[in-house]
């Protein structure tokens, strides 16, 4: 079994209100050294046999994430 | 790379601008040049490209348009009109309405949820724009085929991005339309309507008058959201690749407009402002300019006190941005503190960017250096204008020739109702409004599957409004003058049958390219059209959108144009609702059916056949029959009204057995199948307790409109004599299960 890791991020310039509610609550919590907040999702990709990350890449690309308006990275896991 | 200042420009006149990558032609660049004296620096380029491209210039469309203004009839209810935000219709001495229908289509395409969410976000800020509070809002909305594989990425992204943005609001979505047709196949339609609600004496405006007057710009902070034709300018700035990072999609943030509704509210209120626009399309650019044009004035802006959602931002990254949930103040001096302290409330950033100047130039800065200085009407007014060629389409005689009417007609009619009602454009739309929310405010009378949305509008005299979406394509692609005609005739038939009076008119007006002659020509017919209809019908157009481009490759959508009217109604408790709710009522047809099945749902459903001449309209039955309806729901009369359009009274029939499980006993003529699903205009199908039939009669002689007992309602089936009999469940499995298959 090989683990490969899809990290999904909002585009830089993509607003993210998720990540800025979270950015506006922290002081709240006596945070007040946190400049930004951007929140995206990581996907766990098992793969029965080796790890493949061209087949991971491309499942990544089609369903986990919306390339219109996010970037991801994929990787295998150690 | 350093920035393109005004001292530059003027010292290197010749350096090569991309103006026809950013869609100018190169008579506009060079009217450009002569405008400024110079060649234009990259902000004021790109400013230029924005404010003349189609979508803000209009500058195929007005020659056409101007016929709103000239056939409008007189109106004293009209406050504001074209040319303003939206349009603003005067309810009584107190209370004024505002409302606007908009176009989303190309962001929808590419990115269906926020595409379709920030259409609803742009809209509201148009209503906010004007001084009202937003109360509701309704989607027109188009997709290609229906178990196309594309329509089932895109709907369901459109539908919930508009649930999402306008729930989170908590504004109430009380009507709209979803239609499906190949030819929005690559192209859908996601068109927006808002209504508001204003005291008469808070009506705003975005004049920036005052010099000295200090400009602030309120709401989200700005980032590279939307910069579109602009990232040809960027891409010169960055290197390769760069383009990745600038998409044209933007994305909203419903709880910030939320904010931004209250304190606007709050600002208009307490009269802290002197002018305000919302941030639409071209952004700063629009804002700054059609403010400082509107009043004849001029401005200075620091444009580096806008705060930047990324700091590397350059200036015109930042004059196109499209980032949403953002207003433009114009506040006297000693307003100011109050103006930041209200933001400071409502947790929203507020920014003074400028101030007013009586010198006719929008003068902008960056950090000291001078890098716009243009006048701003030839930005906002004097755009390049074009009266573009106009062709008939070389199909439309075949076209028209080819009748709907001529093709084989059913034999089994139980089985053709069960068909039709089960088609995507006639089925249950239930799968889409119920993503929506309906009801949140309380104030909600109807909403679909009604005719019309009636939102109560004075909780003590139980004053109402009533709002109609309505447009037919395939009338208009086999006649765009008479299926302009026709859309209107359905959008003030629907809101009259709720009993309300039509008072007022918004379109948005789909097309494909201007610069194709057929669709300019079907463009400049439906124009004409909208405008002697509404011009016999005696109510104005107050307001709208036109969107060109709508096409896939060569091939444009069928001319598309969507009419929302508006309708007053005295007292909500008084409106009629669609279904029946009585065992043994009368059912009457109020109107003539001809046989009219060109264009129709059956011709397309059975026969995949378009062809042949729209139904025929006559705004004077239709006149009669608002007058009457309102009449009748005076009297109360009546105990459900539904008008018929596509699919006829067999769709009407089915409907309103269906709203609330009461059957119907009906007899029709001798030609069963003309009389069930002919689409002929101008009729009405009502539900009249037996008692009142004297006095329902009495008052219909005094308007000579045709009148045909139909039956009764009752039971538990639909019946039509001599022809089927179908039970209310079967009906309703064959109606709603459509949709749910389709898209889950």
């Amino acid at each position: 079994m090989a683990r490969v890791v899809v990290d999904v991020m909002l585009k830089p310039e993509i607003l993210d209100p998720q990540g800025q509610a979270v950015a506006n609550a922290l002081p709240r919590l006596g945070v007040s050294d946190v400049a930004s907040v951007r929140i995206g999702r990581r996907v766990e990709i098992e793969f029965e046999g080796e790890a493949d990350l061209e087949r991971a890449r491309e499942i990544a690309d089609k369903l986990l994430a919306n390339p219109v308006i996010e970037n991801f990275q994929v990787k295998v896991e150690s | 790379m350093s920035i393109d200042t005004v001292e530059r420009a003027e010292s290197t006149p010749d350096e090569l601008q991309p103006f026809a990558e950013l869609g100018l032609k190169e008579d506009e660049y060079e009217r450009i040049c002569q405008i400024l004296g110079r060649r234009p620096t990259q902000s004021e380029l790109a400013m230029y490209s924005i404010m003349w491209s189609e979508h803000c210039s209009y500058k195929s469309s007005k020659i056409h348009l101007k016929q709103f203004g000239e056939k409008a009839p007189p109106s004293d209810r009209m406050l504001a009109g074209i040319g303003e935000n939206a349009g603003v219709i005067a309810v009584n001495d107190k209370l004024a309405v505002t409302f606007k229908v908009e176009s989303h289509n190309h962001p929808s395409f590419v990115e269906p949820h926020q595409g379709a969410a920030t259409g609803v976000g742009g809209i509201v800020r148009d209503i906010l724009a004007m001084g009202a509070r937003p109360v509701a809002v309704m989607d027109p909305l188009r997709f290609g085929a229906a178990d196309h594989p594309d329509t089932a990425r895109v709907l369901p992204g459109v539908v919930g991005g508009i649930g999402g943005y306008g729930n989170c609001l908590g504004l109430p979505n009380i009507g709209g339309e979803v239609v499906f047709d190949p030819s929005y196949q690559g192209n859908p339609l996601v068109n927006a309507l808002c209504v508001g609600v204003l005291p008469v004496d808070r009506l705003q405006n975005k004049a920036a008058t005052g010099p000295g007057n200090i400009v602030v710009l309120m709401g989200a902070k700005t980032g590279r959201d939307g910069i579109g034709g602009v990232s040809v300018l960027a891409s010169a700035t960055f290197d390769e690749g760069s383009e990745q990072r600038r998409p044209s999609v933007q994305v909203g943030d419903p709880f910030i407009e939320k904010l931004l509704i209250e304190s606007c509210l709050e600002l208009y209120e307490n009269k802290l402002i002197v002018g305000v626009q919302d941030l639409g399309g071209a952004g700063l650019t629009c804002a700054l300019t059609e403010t400082a044009a509107a009043a004849g004035t001029g401005m200075d802006v620091q444009l580096e006190k806008v705060h930047l959602r990324e700091a590397s931002m350059e200036p015109h990254e930042v004059l196109a941005s499209e980032s949403q949930e953002r207003m433009l103040f114009i506040v006297e001096p000693s307003n100011l503190d109050a103006v930041l302290n209200v933001a400071s409330i409502w947790g929203v950033i507020a920014t003074p960017i400028g101030v007013v100047t009586n010198t006719g130039r929008v003068r902008i800065t960056w950090h000291g250096e001078t890098v716009v200085d243009v006048p701003p009407g030839s930005l906002a007014d004097d755009g390049p204008i074009y009266a573009r060629p106009l062709r008939e389409p070389a199909d439309l005689i075949l076209l028209q020739a080819d009748r709907a009417e001529t093709l084989p007609r059913p034999t089994d009619l139980r089985e053709t109702l069960l068909t039709l009602v089960a088609s995507p454009n006639l089925c249950d739309k239930t799968w889409v409004t119920e993503q929506y929310d309906r009801y949140v405010l309380g104030n909600t009378i109807l909403a679909q599957p009604e005719d019309s949305g009636i939102i109560r509008i004075d909780e003590e005299t139980g004053l109402g409004i009533a709002l109609s979406v309505d447009g037919n394509s395939r009338y208009t692609r086999l006649d765009p003058y008479d299926g302009a005609r026709l859309a209107l005739a359905e959008a003030f038939r629907n809101v009259a049958v709720t009993g309300a009076e039509p008072v007022a008119v918004t379109d948005c007006l789909n097309f494909g390219s201007p610069e194709d002659p057929a669709v300019m020509w079907q463009f400049a017919e439906a124009v004409r059209g909208l405008a002697d209809g509404c011009q016999e019908l005696g109510i104005p157009v107050t307001g709208g959108n036109v969107s060109f481009y709508n096409q896939t490759g060569a091939t444009a959508i069928h001319p598309t144009p969507i009419v929302g009217v508006l309708g007053i109604i005295d007292d909500v408790a008084k409106r009629i609702p669609m279904g029946f709710s009585h065992d043994g009522d009368l059912l009457f047809l109020l109107g003539e059916t001809a046989n009219e099945f060109s264009g129709s749902e059956w011709a397309w459903v059975t026969h995949q056949h378009l062809g042949g001449r729209p139904p025929k309209v006559d705004f004077g039955r239709e006149q009669a029959l608002a007058g009457f309806m309102a009449r009748t729901a005076e009297l109360g009369l009546v105990r459900s009204a539904h008008d018929l359009s596509e699919g006829g009274l067999a769709q009407a029939l089915t409907e309103s057995c269906l709203r609330k499980g009461i059957g119907a006993n009906v007899t029709v003529g001798e030609d069963a199948f003309v009389a069930l699903f002919s689409e002929s205009a101008s009729r009405v199908l009502v539900a009249v307790p037996i008692g009142l039939r004297q006095a329902f009669e009495a008052v219909v002689a005094e308007q000579e409109i045709p009148l045909t007992l139909l039956g009764t309602t009752g039971g538990t089936s639909l019946v039509v004599k001599d022809q089927f009999e179908i039970p209310l469940d079967e009906l309703r499995t064959a109606w709603s299960s459509t949709l749910p298959k389709l898209f889950g």
